[in-house]
Formats: structure tokens, C-alpha cells, sequence
């Protein structure tokens, strides 16, 4: 009976008791587990977080901070290009696993393996392929030209490439699969309709395809840069922001500032990103809550 | 019998030249994880790409706990299943009931709640996970599996009652109101109308929510961290602290800490890929 008082109180006006159904009194009891969840871990931790950020001294050690500046741009490049290219090849797969063979049904089951299993062994496999004393891809340079290969990882560009690469690999699988359903969703006499009218595979996509995906496309992109915004893993597992901190992005940089004891600046970074995600949310919610 | 057109044959093999690179790239690294796994230290450490002697022994090493780094590691993959296993059950309970509140008896204030959850969804975790460590510290909850399960339900919560949200709006009016006219109380409907007829986008959100919780990292890795209270993905990362970790070790607890997530995932691959990604994206 205390939750049911308690989310009594939180609505405005007298006797409530007169006015609320029991059903509505129900309503409020199943609701307050979450409601409890939500004011605990949701609105708790972001009021206090940006109560420890808002001395302006914070973003001002934040500008003068190169790893902040170089973790900003780098995660502009991580959505950016990265998340473009991605969009670009499940887009183009989703036309590819929409074929209909019996192998392409097996491959698209085996396709899924990146998105159903843990992220931590395989990035971790990835890093091992490119190290560069014991690694099986210096191994086959090696045998293959006799020259000892790259130190992959420790060249910053080559290392926040790779980061993208074994993103786009563990969640292209995801974002395939939400394309096919888009494009299954066409009817199928438009496509036999160009077919007998002689039209090509790019009039064919361009006229039929992507018109009807267009939308969701555009959707799943925003998506896919708003949770690539909090891709600690791919980052953090395989250069762990290094070599010399070159390579971190928003998202292990608060975590990094976190390791260092200092909060304040860990909130403020993520307050910095505000401007960039509270749009994208928004325009996201609109959408979803329709 | 028909032979095949010069035109067939001309698809057939640009369809190959697409599923082959698709394949190689999804299977590389994978199979670089069994490959180690089977495979003896020295082997494994000279880059071949068949081991000369593949062997199961490391499975031993680590099933007998035979290693500094295995040492817990019972208790790491019983922490790991527990706390996958309550996060499923927790998220199922109050998203059910929240949807069900939500949806069917329209509680007031309800769509501004939804609003709310679906905020929390869109902010990256990794964000909130900062907060949220200082939170855990306050109320006294670091190190204790209850800091990952709560910041868990947290995080699998608002997806959870979404999903089942657009789904019970689906349910007919109709039924709730014949239950009514039989006499039903509110509690009798949620039991034995509501929570059947959901069942299998129940199914997908707890199975959602318990390879959430399984498959988490960053949360587990700032939240605990005393060697016999940590889950399996931290101990992995844990591995990368000693300059001669023994990778083939790794590999091998990374492969059987990745077969349950990807058994479960298959086995429910139709609730999953109906209830969620069809959810995911309403286009």
C-alpha cells in the first residue's frame, strides 16, 4: 500500500481516492517498480552528474585538454564515416541475402554469428591476429614477402580504422537484418512491373528500392550513431584509447577520466556531447512514439 | 534436363563473389578464436592456420582451473549466469507489469512514462554509465552483484516496455472488456488474459534482457571488481593486464563464455528476430 500512497502523492489535486478508478489505482502500482527504477538510476545519476559538471572550470580544462580535442574529432570520424560506410554495405547486403537460394539462406544464418556473440573474445581475437610479434596476419606477411609486417595498432590512424572495421563487423549483421525487412516489405509486382518494362538494376533501385526504404534508412542511420555514440567495447578492448591516448573516443574518454578520479571532468565531456545527441534523440522519438 | 544459361551462370557467380568475401569476413575472427582454442601454446603462437596437434587441452586448463587467471573461474561464469538470469527475471517483471499499466488499463500520466523510458533508451550507455558508477558508490552498492543487476534492469527496462507496449496495444479492447463483464478483477486479467496472450514477446525480452545482462561489459568492469565477485567478460578483459597473457587461455574461456549467448540466440532466433528487430525500427 506505501508504493500506491506514494504514487498518489505525485499527482497534483485532493482525495484522489474519489476520483481514480481501481483500475487507474492499479495502473499506478504496476507502474512504480519502474518509476522507482527510473528516479534511482535514471534521474539520480544525470542530476547529480550534472551537478558535479557545472563549475565552468571543468570545460575550460577540457579545451585545453589535446586528448579531449582529438577524442571529439575522432568520434566525428567514427560516425561519421564509419557509420556510413556501414549503412552503405547492409543496405547493399540486405539486397543481397533478399536472393532467393538455399545457400544464401545458410550464409545469413552463419552472417548473424558477429551480432549473437559476445563482443569481448572476439575483439580481443582480432587484436591478437594483429600483433605484431606473434599475430597470424605478420605471420603470413612474413612468409609470404619476408618483411617483417606494420605494428598495426600503435599507428593512430590505423588503429582507429580498425576500431571502425570490428564495429561495423559485430553490428552490420543487426543492421541488415532491419534492412531486409524493409526491403521484403515491397511489393513484389513493382519489381515485375520494371522487369517487363525493360528497366535496369540501378532504375530498379533507384525508382522502386530506395524510395519505399528511404525512411527507414535514414532512421536506422541516426539510430545506429546515437548507440555508436556509447560504443565503449570496440574501442576500448582493441587499442584502449592508445597508442599515446590518440585514439579515444567520447565514449571511453569519460570512462578514462572516470579511471583517473576525475568526475568532474568525465560529466563534463559527456555534457559537451549534449548538443549533438539531444537532437538526434529527439528527432528519434518523434519518430518511435508516432 | 536443362542446362544452364551462359546469363545463370553469370549471376550465380557474381552472387559468389559477394557471399565469399561475406563469409570470410564474418567467419575470420571466429574461427581465429576456435583456432586458438584448439590449438597447443606453441602452435597457436606461430601463426598457423591449422595446428600441427589440435588438441582440448586448454578446455582442461581452464574446466580444472588451472591457471592464475582461471583460478575463479566457477565463480566468475556462476556470477555471470546469476546475474543474467535476475536481470531477465527483474526486467520481465516490471516491464511487463509497466506495459500492462501503460497499455491496457491507461494509467494516467502513462505516455509521459513512456516518453521518459524511450529518452533513456536513445542515450548512449556508455554516457550514463559514469553517473551511474558514483550512483552505485553512494548508495553503498559497489561491489555487490545488485549494482549490476539494478544498472542492467535500468538499461534493459526501456526497450523492454516499448516492445511490449506496441505490442499489448495490439491486444482488442474487446478482451478486457469481456473479462470485465464476467467479473474478472484487474489482477485476474493481467494473470490469465494479458500475460498468455504476450507470451511470445515475453519470451523475446527476457531472452533480450538475460543476453543484455550476459554479454555486458563496461557496466560489470567499473561496478565489480574483486576477483571472486566478477563476471566472465570482466575476467576476459583481465587476461590483457600481463604483458605474456597465455591468449590460448583466453581464447578458450572467450569461446565457451560465447556458446551459450549464441545457442540461446539461435534457438530463439524466431521470437527474436519477429518481437525485436521488427520493434526496433518502425518504419
Amino acid at each position: 500500500m506505501a508504493i500506491t500512497l506514494s504514487g498518489d502523492q505525485a499527482l497534483p489535486g485532493p482525495p484522489l481516492s474519489s476520483r481514480l478508478t481501481p483500475a487507474q489505482v492499479w495502473g499506478i502500482v504496476l507502474l512504480a517498480p519502474y518509476l522507482l527504477v527510473f528516479l534511482a538510476f535514471v534521474v539520480y545519476p544525470v542530476c547529480y552528474g550534472l551537478w558535479l559538471a557545472r563549475a565552468p572550470s571543468n570545460y575550460v580544462a577540457l579545451y585545453n585538454d589535446p586528448i579531449f580535442a582529438r577524442a571529439a574529432v575522432n568520434t566525428l570520424i567514427f560516425l561519421v564515416i564509419g557509420i556510413n560506410i556501414k549503412m552503405v554495405i547492409a543496405l547493399f547486403l540486405s539486397g543481397f541475402f533478399a536472393v532467393q537460394r538455399p545457400w544464401i539462406k545458410w550464409l545469413s544464418v552463419i552472417f548473424i554469428l558477429p551480432w549473437a556473440v559476445p563482443s569481448i573474445p572476439t575483439i580481443l581475437s582480432v587484436r591478437f591476429m594483429f600483433n605484431p610479434e606473434w599475430g597470424v596476419i605478420n605471420h603470413l606477411i612474413f612468409s609470404f614477402t619476408g618483411d617483417d609486417g606494420p605494428n598495426w595498432l600503435n599507428d593512430p590512424t590505423v588503429a582507429l580504422t580498425m576500431a571502425i572495421g570490428v564495429h561495423i563487423w559485430k553490428s552490420l549483421p543487426f543492421w541488415t537484418l532491419i534492412l531486409i525487412t524493409g526491403r521484403l516489405a515491397i511489393p513484389h509486382d513493382l519489381f515485375e512491373a520494371a522487369e517487363v518494362d525493360g528497366a535496369s538494376w540501378w532504375q530498379k533501385f533507384r525508382y522502386i528500392t530506395w524510395p519505399s526504404m528511404q525512411t527507414l534508412y535514414i532512421t536506422c542511420t541516426l539510430l545506429s550513431m546515437i548507440w555508436t555514440l556509447g560504443d565503449f567495447n570496440s574501442v576500448y578492448l582493441l587499442t584502449g584509447g592508445g597508442p599515446a591516448d590518440l585514439t579515444h573516443v567520447l565514449a571511453t574518454l569519460g570512462i578514462r577520466y572516470l579511471r583517473l578520479d576525475q568526475l568532474s571532468l568525465a560529466m563534463a565531456s559527456i555534457v559537451c556531447a549534449m548538443p549533438f545527441v539531444l537532437p538526434l534523440v529527439y528527432f528519434m522519438m518523434k519518430r518511435l512514439s508516432r | 534436363m536443362k542446362l544452364p544459361s551462359l546469363r545463370d551462370v553469370a549471376t550465380e557467380a557474381r552472387l559468389l563473389l559477394i557471399g565469399i568475401p561475406v563469409f570470410l569476413w564474418t567467419m575470420i575472427p571466429i574461427y581465429h578464436m576456435f583456432l586458438f582454442a584448439i590449438s597447443p601454446k606453441e602452435d597457436a603462437f606461430s601463426g598457423k592456420l591449422w595446428p600441427d596437434h589440435p588438441t582440448l587441452h586448454n578446455f582442461t586448463i581452464v574446466f580444472k582451473q588451472q591457471h592464475y587467471f582461471l583460478r575463479d573461474f566457477y565463480a566468475q561464469f556462476w556470477n555471470s549466469l546469476v546475474i543474467a538470469a535476475a536481470v531477465g527475471v527483474l526486467t520481465l517483471v516490471i516491464a511487463t507489469a509497466a506495459a500492462f499499466s501503460i497499455s491496457r488499463l491507461r494509467v494516467p500520466g502513462g505516455r509521459i512514462v513512456m516518453n521518459l523510458a524511450l529518452f533513456t533508451y536513445f542515450i548512449p550507455a556508455a554516457f550514463l554509465a559514469v553517473p551511474m558508477y558514483r550512483t552505485m558508490g553512494n548508495y553503498g552498492l559497489l561491489n555487490n552483484h545488485w549494482s549490476l543487476i539494478l544498472a542492467m534492469v535500468t538499461i534493459a527496462s526501456p526497450y523492454a516496455i516499448w516492445v511490449l507496449k506496441q505490442a499489448s496495444d495490439k491486444l482488442p479492447v474487446e478482451l478486457d472488456e469481456a473479462a470485465v463483464m464476467d467479473g474478472a478483477t484487474t489482477l485476474q486479467i493481467f494473470r490469465m488474459v494479458y500475460v498468455p496472450l504476450m507470451m511470445p514477446s515475453l519470451v523475446a525480452i527476457g531472452t533480450y534482457a538475460v543476453l543484455l545482462a550476459w554479454n555486458e561489459y563496461l557496466y560489470a568492469f567499473l561496478l565489480l571488481s574483486n576477483d571472486r565477485e566478477i563476471t566472465l567478460p570482466v575476467a576476459l578483459g583481465n587476461f590483457l593486464a600481463a604483458d605474456d597473457s597465455p591468449w590460448e587461455l583466453l581464447m578458450t574461456t572467450g569461446f565457451i563464455y560465447a556458446l551459450p549467448p549464441a545457442a540461446i540466440y539461435y534457438a530463439f532466433r524466431r521470437y527474436m528476430v519477429g518481437g525485436l528487430t521488427a520493434g526496433a525500427v518502425k518504419s
